[in-house]
């Protein structure tokens, strides 16, 4: 074999190496996170306090996060209430209308999940805190479904444009009109990928902290009452990380931990409803 | 009708956080004007407001870390739009997109409590020590630094770019790679010489992409990047980014001015991270759609 072949391979074998290694590199950030927040979280969060106290001074015992856990369930159920039935007749509507509204909604969509959650956080601050005086559940919810929105949209839209079109021409084809035709055949086809894009949007907004800061605040006390400050998973993290307490650096972490917990079951069990759903469309 | 009403929405959203901050910081623009921009001095006591450290912080906390992130997630991306090794892509994937699920405030207490104190000792001594007397790489060494927040933020940015240039390299029309392989190309000058040289478009918009993530990107940068609001002289020096001081002051600024003027550094944000996502799409987009 000519030398000049033989160099060739090995530069290619080298190359390909480098590639494969930097991959694997990609992923020891993740080992290290999972790893250490499950170690460091877990002597927090494998007391029964934790998950039924609320928080307590620093050297009192039996402090827990309960009104936190409460604090972001509340805030993100209300985010979805909102975000949710708003997203997804967007998205239905992208795909079964078009036209020039449907790129506009596309791009604004588009651009608004990249909109720092900070600056979502002074927009909801501006309009739903400062007229009422005072920090409420209530306006981080509303600060939340903001973030969601473009989130529940895009999936919307993708999981509906995955059904096939044999479906609305058999629709229309039966005289039904089109709304009935994109809201009682096409989404019900669509809706394993619509619930999972609405679940994917609840894991991000469950662990968003910043929009939370100046709209939810935060709240040393057990409250369900949205009009109330409210504390939420993320704030106990962000805050007890900040102090030098061992004891709530232990407790950030334990948040931590169900923080992360949530979302791998979320993630997980969404990417298998997806190649469900993948498979099924294939095959109709 | 409604659904209309609904689709618009999120257009709506878009101009009414644009205005809405515009009209909130009118007091800091009107007394500052835009020697805002151009401000070293960050005073709410005398009223003294310049953004020049948060913007130099921002933009430099981003670049670096695009520059450890982009020859990574092109890595990734030549992985996982291989043909053939589904086991080992479907790996690949899953893991890529958990490192997007993880919140920001779990890489920031991760960041703050087992990365800094890593880097600080594996890295920071070390280079102080040996390259200090280039005025980039001085000391001293710290904790909390804009290099730790760099860090932090390229593995943050990794799956958004990994993820978009996984789809503009799959998008390259199956024929070239195709044309280089039967010519007798290794693997290597397929991928190198044929395949990246037509994503390129893509992948740059990618990057872009992922600089609007990193812009804006607040909970974790905040923990570690130090907070101190001075033009930082070396990348081991702490700094401070436009996101991080809105969150650190704004529940605590008082007055007509200084919310105004965080207001406006959020208002500089918003307006500097929409331009790059339109930018971004643009780019992405052109070179993702025709091969579909």
């Amino acid at each position: 074999m000519p030398a000049r072949n033989v160099w060739r391979r090995a530069t290619s074998s080298l190359a390909r190496g480098a590639v494969y290694g930097l991959t694997a590199v990609a992923l020891i950030p993740l080992g290290l996170v999972l790893w250490h927040t499950v170690v460091n979280g877990l002597p927090a969060a494998t007391h029964v306090d934790f998950f039924v106290n609320v928080e307590r001074p620093v050297g009192i015992p039996g402090a827990g996060v309960a009104h936190a856990i409460v604090g972001s369930a509340i805030m993100v159920g209300i985010a979805s209430a909102v975000a949710v039935p708003l997203g997804v007749v967007s998205g239905v509507n992208l795909v079964e209308f078009g036209g020039g509204l449907a790129r506009a909604v596309r791009l604004a969509a588009d651009v608004l999940v990249g909109a720092p959650s900070i600056a979502i956080g002074l927009f909801a601050y501006v309009l739903f805190v400062a007229p009422f005086h005072h920090f409420s559940g209530m306006a981080g919810a509303l600060a939340l479904a903001i973030l969601m929105l473009p989130v529940v949209i895009r999936t919307t839209e993708g999981a509906v444009a995955l059904i096939p079109a044999g479906l609305r021409e058999s629709g229309l084809a039966l005289g039904l009109p089109r709304w009935r035709v994109a809201l009682q055949l096409v989404l019900p086809a669509a809706a394993p990928g619509v619930i999972t894009g609405a679940l994917l949007a609840m894991a991000r907004a469950a662990g968003e902290t910043a929009p939370l800061l100046f709209t939810g605040f935060g709240n040393r006390f057990w409250t369900v009452d949205p009009t109330q400050p409210m504390s939420a998973l993320p704030l106990i993290v962000f805050h007890d990380a900040l102090t030098p307490y061992p004891s709530l650096q232990q407790q950030a972490w334990g948040a931590a931990l169900v923080l992360v917990a949530a979302m791998l079951v979320i993630n997980l069990a969404s990417r298998w409803v997806v190649r469900r759903q993948q498979r099924f469309a294939g095959q109709l | 009708m409604l659904t209309t009403a609904a689709a618009l929405v999120a257009p709506l959203l878009v101009l009414a956080i644009v205005l809405v901050l515009a009209v909130q910081s009118a007091p800091a623009v009107t007394r500052f004007g835009p020697g805002f921009l151009f401000g070293t001095s960050w005073n709410p006591v005398t009223l003294e407001f310049g953004a020049l450290p948060f913007i130099v912080g921002t933009l430099a906390s981003s670049a670096i870390a695009l520059a450890l992130a982009v020859p990574v997630g092109v890595a990734v991306a030549l992985v996982l739009a291989e043909p053939g090794a589904r086991g080992l892509r479907g790996a690949v994937g899953t893991g890529v997109e958990l490192l997007a699920a993880i919140p920001s405030v779990v890489y920031g207490v991760w960041a703050l409590y087992v990365m800094a104190p890593f880097v600080y000792l594996h890295v920071e001594v070390p280079v102080v020590q040996r390259l200090g007397w280039i005025g980039a790489l001085s000391g001293p060494p710290r904790q909390t630094s804009l290099f730790t927040a760099s860090l932090v933020l390229a593995i943050m940015v990794l799956p958004t770019l990994g993820a978009i240039s996984r789809d503009v390299v799959r998008a390259v029309p199956k024929g070239l790679r195709e044309s280089a392989v039967a010519l007798g190309a290794t693997w290597w000058e397929t991928n190198w010489k044929v395949i990246l040289p037509a994503a390129r478009g893509g992948i740059f918009g990618a990057g872009v992409l992922a600089l609007g993530r990193a812009l804006g990107e607040t909970i974790a940068v905040t923990m570690v990047i130090g907070n101190r609001p001075d033009v930082p002289a070396s990348i081991f020096a702490p700094a401070y980014t436009l996101a991080s001081v809105i969150a650190n002051e704004f529940t605590e600024a008082t007055g007509p001015v200084y919310p105004a003027a965080l207001l406006e550094l959020g208002l500089v944000l918003i307006l500097v991270t929409f331009a790059i996502n339109l930018l971004a799409l643009l780019l992405v987009r052109r070179s993702v759609e025709p091969a579909r």
